[in-house]
């Protein structure tokens, strides 16, 4: 196996500046990358998946997982300015949020448009983390204009963090000791002593089920790890990589940047990208209140009415409609919008899309035009659609508190 | 006490204007002012015990059409019955006078070339000059309204005949230097003739982009937009429109700085309820329209908090760097210029174009230039009141001085920049040292400072391509109306552009009133 770490210590590898940067976890993730399926994500090398994209699913859904996200950004937001600052900037009132909550934010440019999304911890009255995909620093540089009294520290690497998700994830912080953390509710935020140090639990996630975000000073990143997988070994734990979430967090119903929205600042072509309101996350627009950023261009369009709108579809047959336009009768005559993400759905047993179509022709029928590769040879399918409006997976379990224990 | 419609922030020019127009249309109306006097950069001021003057030394952009529509010459001001010369003045070349279709004293060629280069434009500032008094529609607008104004622009344009309307097109954004040399030769005259497309911006002679746009903008002036000085003064202006606001029921609070804009928020979005002043005292009105410049107005009265991101950050980010200080002289005596009779008249004391070209270039990297160019006026030749008897006043426009220069103002650099302004003097008009009483020497730092303007910015921001028309001073603030509901500007910032012009407040009355 090739050991990076040797290569960033070296100093005459030319290409020192360009290596992806290794996670905390690292170490212990390289040894369970079976297959060696490494992507990169905020210049982070970061497992695409490890041994096999399905049995990881399957963890996510039966026992658990855990999931990677040193690369994802954190900013640390402090000060008498903070809440201001982040409640101009946001779509939501973080006004009403207490400490040790946590909230899913979206942020938008002045014409509404979606930045990013991402989650706001609050850790105290004047001090936040907020979190999110994509490098947001030039962002946060420009909403602190007429803000004096905060500062924005990026954070990303003064944290080591590790999301565990699956109905046996808090059977195994039970195992681990730490079976206090069983009052958490979705989105409460709980503080730990652990192996000298303290460890932060927030009951989060992208997979919609039951599950929790870890969060540790770096250098408690593998004490953290070895704890976790050998409590675990009963409770099927199992690292995941990038497919996996993709399939879990489409289950769920959540947006995926790339997939679903074109963030705002990096798209070039005219209205590529997307308000809330056209991703169905109206309610997490908040219209009363006075002030943020985007507002006045969200309002206008929530009077007139998105032109289309992120939908849930379920789709007849079994083949995933990935790609595939949408179209308001069989005939394939009037095009309506088009599909942004699609699986066939083992946990729901259904053939499952997001899908951004015109409002208008919501009320009418919907008609997928599906290719489908079989042995090389392009096969085509026009298949009926149907909108639902609840998350596709939801089960009960993902919001039990106590949380179950098995 | 009934309820205010509108506070005007700031007494300037614009915002007397702007103030007095509602007012007439039946608006209750407060102009506060921070300063104890009206007028702004026009504001008549002892700088010396019995020596007064004000910033503004001659009237050249104030158009015709905003004299009349505030019937200002029945308030006592009357425009000077002619424009006054421009004098063109170098140590190495004999006097070169200059008035609106003839020039004397330049070389058979110029003299030649100069009315036609004249009247060629003129005639584009003709066809330009309905546009000053509008407002430019929002960039991607398809209103009846909008659409109109660029149908008549186009018109006015096509109008000028083909050759004409060619050559609009070719010189409207051409550098002052490459229009002036095409047509003449002599050095000190170029220089001259430039002058006008440059004073108060960040543009030397050989800057492209601007110069010829700006100059055409002045040329909608009286007079042509040559330089005048009324009977009495710059101050029988300011008189004038304090009395035709006055009678229109405008009240002024002069001595009373605004602190802050007051924002509320609703379902509806953000209003603006009105302003604090410094003394804490809250002031309630429908609307408030500032005069300030942008920068003053969003970033500090406002807050950016109250703004859009990216909309706040184009605030920050506008362009509005001063480079001319202004130089006061009070002489016991009326000064005499080398090979001028008197020196009434506008005298541009630059030798060359290089020579405007070489101060800029030691400006715009923080360092005073070796040898100052500078516009220079003797205002006690029109107005002796201003003085005391058989005394004078020397204004000078002074390019370009930096209002950040490297290391500071300090006390030393100032004496510097003295010595070196009454140097240069002193080479057209031996002996004026031993005339000078007392001094102002006001850098663009003071300027700033005495005068609240940002940067020391006499056109508030920059009059450059992407701060002008549609754009000034950025878009979704263009047209007059602002992102908080029941906020306007009115000043220098907003279109058409800054000197003593008065088109911004006239405008913006009318849309506040539309």
């Amino acid at each position: 196996m090739s050991n990076p770490d040797i290569l960033r210590q070296n100093t005459s590898d030319p290409f020192a500046g360009e290596r992806l940067k290794l996670s905390y976890f690292h170490e212990r993730q390289a040894v369970l990358n079976l297959r060696d399926a490494w992507s990169s994500w905020n210049g982070f090398k970061f497992a695409d998946y490890y041994y096999d994209v399905d049995y990881e699913y399957f963890c996510i859904r039966n026992t658990c997982g855990t999931y990677d996200i040193c690369p994802m950004q954190k900013y640390l937001i402090e000060g008498p300015d903070a809440l201001a600052m982040l409640n101009r900037m946001v779509t939501r009132d973080l006004s009403r949020l207490r400490v040790d909550r946590v909230t899913y934010v979206a942020w938008c440019n002045d014409s509404g448009r979606l930045i990013d999304d991402g989650t706001v911890f609050r850790l105290g009255d004047t001090r936040f983390l907020l979190t999110c995909g994509s490098p947001c620093l030039a962002w946060l540089r420009k909403s602190t204009l007429g803000f004096d009294h905060l500062t924005v520290t990026e954070y990303t690497e003064d944290l080591a963090a590790l999301s565990l998700q699956g109905p046996t994830s808090f059977a195994v912080l039970d195992a681990m000791g730490l079976a206090a953390a069983h009052t958490l509710k979705p989105f409460d935020i709980g503080h730990f002593p652990f192996a000298g140090g303290e460890l932060m639990i927030s009951r989060t996630g992208f997979t919609g089920d039951l599950g929790y975000e870890l969060w540790i000073e770096p250098d408690l990143a593998l004490t953290l790890w070895d704890s976790l997988y050998e409590a675990g070994e009963d409770y099927g734990i199992q690292p995941y990589g990038e497919s996996a979430t993709n399939m879990a967090r489409l289950e769920a119903g959540f947006i995926m940047p790339y997939m679903e929205f074109n963030e705002a600042l990096k798209t070039v072509n005219f209205e590529y990208d997307q308000t809330p309101l056209d991703l169905d996350l109206e309610w997490l627009v908040d219209f009363t209140k006075p002030h943020f950023n985007g507002r006045r261009a969200l309002l206008e369009q929530k009077t007139r009415g998105p032109k289309a709108r992120l939908t849930k579809l379920t789709i007849e047959g079994n083949k995933p409609a990935d790609g595939a336009l949408l179209y308001s009768d069989q005939t394939c005559g009037k095009e309506i919008g088009y599909v942004t993400s699609a699986m066939w759905s083992p946990a729901v047993k259904a053939n499952i899309a997001l899908a951004m179509i015109d409002t208008k022709a919501l009320r009418g029928e919907i008609w997928a035009e599906i290719y489908y590769q079989r042995e090389l040879r392009y096969h085509q399918k026009i298949v009926r659609c149907t909108a639902v409006s609840k998350p596709f997976w939801a089960p009960a379990r993902a919001r039990a508190t106590p949380p179950q224990l098995t | 006490m009934t309820a205010t419609d509108t506070i005007i922030i700031g007494g300037g020019h614009n915002g007397l204007i702007c103030a007095t127009l509602l007012a007439r249309a039946g608006q209750k109306v407060v102009i506060v002012e921070a300063d104890s006097q009206l007028g702004g950069l026009a504001r008549h001021r002892a700088f010396y015990p019995g020596f007064h003057a004000s910033v503004a030394q001659t009237l050249y952009a104030l158009p015709k059409a905003v004299i009349d529509s505030l019937s200002l010459e029945k308030y006592g001001f009357e425009p000077a019955k002619e424009p006054i010369e421009t004098i063109a003045l170098s140590p190495a070349e004999p006097p070169i006078f200059l008035s609106r279709n003839a020039i004397a004293g330049a070389t058979d060629t110029d003299r030649r070339a100069f009315p036609a280069f004249q009247q060629r434009l003129q005639r584009f500032s003709q066809a330009l000059s309905p546009f000053w008094a509008k407002t430019l529609p929002r960039l991607g607008a398809t209103g009846l309204q909008g659409l109109m104004t660029y149908g008549h622009l186009g018109v006015k344009l096509r109008t000028l005949g083909k050759a004409d309307m060619l050559e609009f097109f070719r010189v409207a954004t051409l550098p002052m230097r490459d229009l002036v040399d095409e047509h003449f030769e002599g050095e000190s005259l170029k220089a001259a003739l430039c002058w006008d497309g440059l004073l108060g911006s960040q543009l030397a002679p050989r800057s492209p982009n601007q110069g010829v746009l700006t100059l055409l903008n002045r040329k909608a002036g009286y007079w042509g937009g040559s330089h005048s000085a009324p009977e009495g003064g710059i101050a029988t202006l300011i008189s004038a429109l304090v009395a035709a606001a006055t009678e229109a029921g405008v009240q002024c609070l002069t001595g009373n700085a605004v602190q802050h804009i007051s924002v509320e928020g609703s379902e509806q979005g953000l209003f603006c309820t009105g302003v604090e002043l410094a003394n804490g005292e809250v002031l309630k009105s429908q609307r408030v329209a500032s005069s300030a410049d942008p920068k003053t107005t969003f970033l500090d009265l406002v807050g950016a908090q109250h703004l859009e991101i990216e909309f706040s950050n184009r605030i920050r980010r506008l362009r509005s760097k001063g480079y001319v200080a202004k130089l006061h002289l009070a002489l016991s005596e009326l000064p005499v210029f080398s090979g001028l009779d008197k020196p009434l008249g506008r005298l541009i004391l630059a030798p060359s174009m290089d020579a405007i070209e070489f101060a800029w270039d030691a400006a715009k990297y923080g360092e005073l230039p070796e040898e100052p160019v500078m516009e220079v006026f003797i205002p006690t030749l029109i107005d002796p009141s201003s003085a005391p008897p058989g005394q004078h006043i020397l204004s000078a426009n002074v390019m370009y001085i930096p209002g950040e220069p490297k290391g500071g103002w300090t006390q030393s650099l100032r004496q510097q920049l003295m010595q070196q302004l009454m140097e240069t003097l002193s080479e057209y008009a031996p002996g004026i040292e031993n005339l000078v009483l007392g001094s102002e020497l006001l850098t663009p730092a003071d300027l700033e400072h005495t005068f609240r303007l940002t940067g020391g910015h006499w056109h508030h921001i920059e009059p450059a391509i992407d701060q002008l028309l549609m754009m000034r001073p950025t878009y979704e603030a263009a047209q007059y109306k602002t992102p908080i509901e029941g906020l306007y500007l009115c000043g220098a910032g907003s279109h058409p552009a800054g000197d003593v012009s008065g088109n911004p407040g006239r405008n913006a009355a009318r849309e506040m009133l539309s």
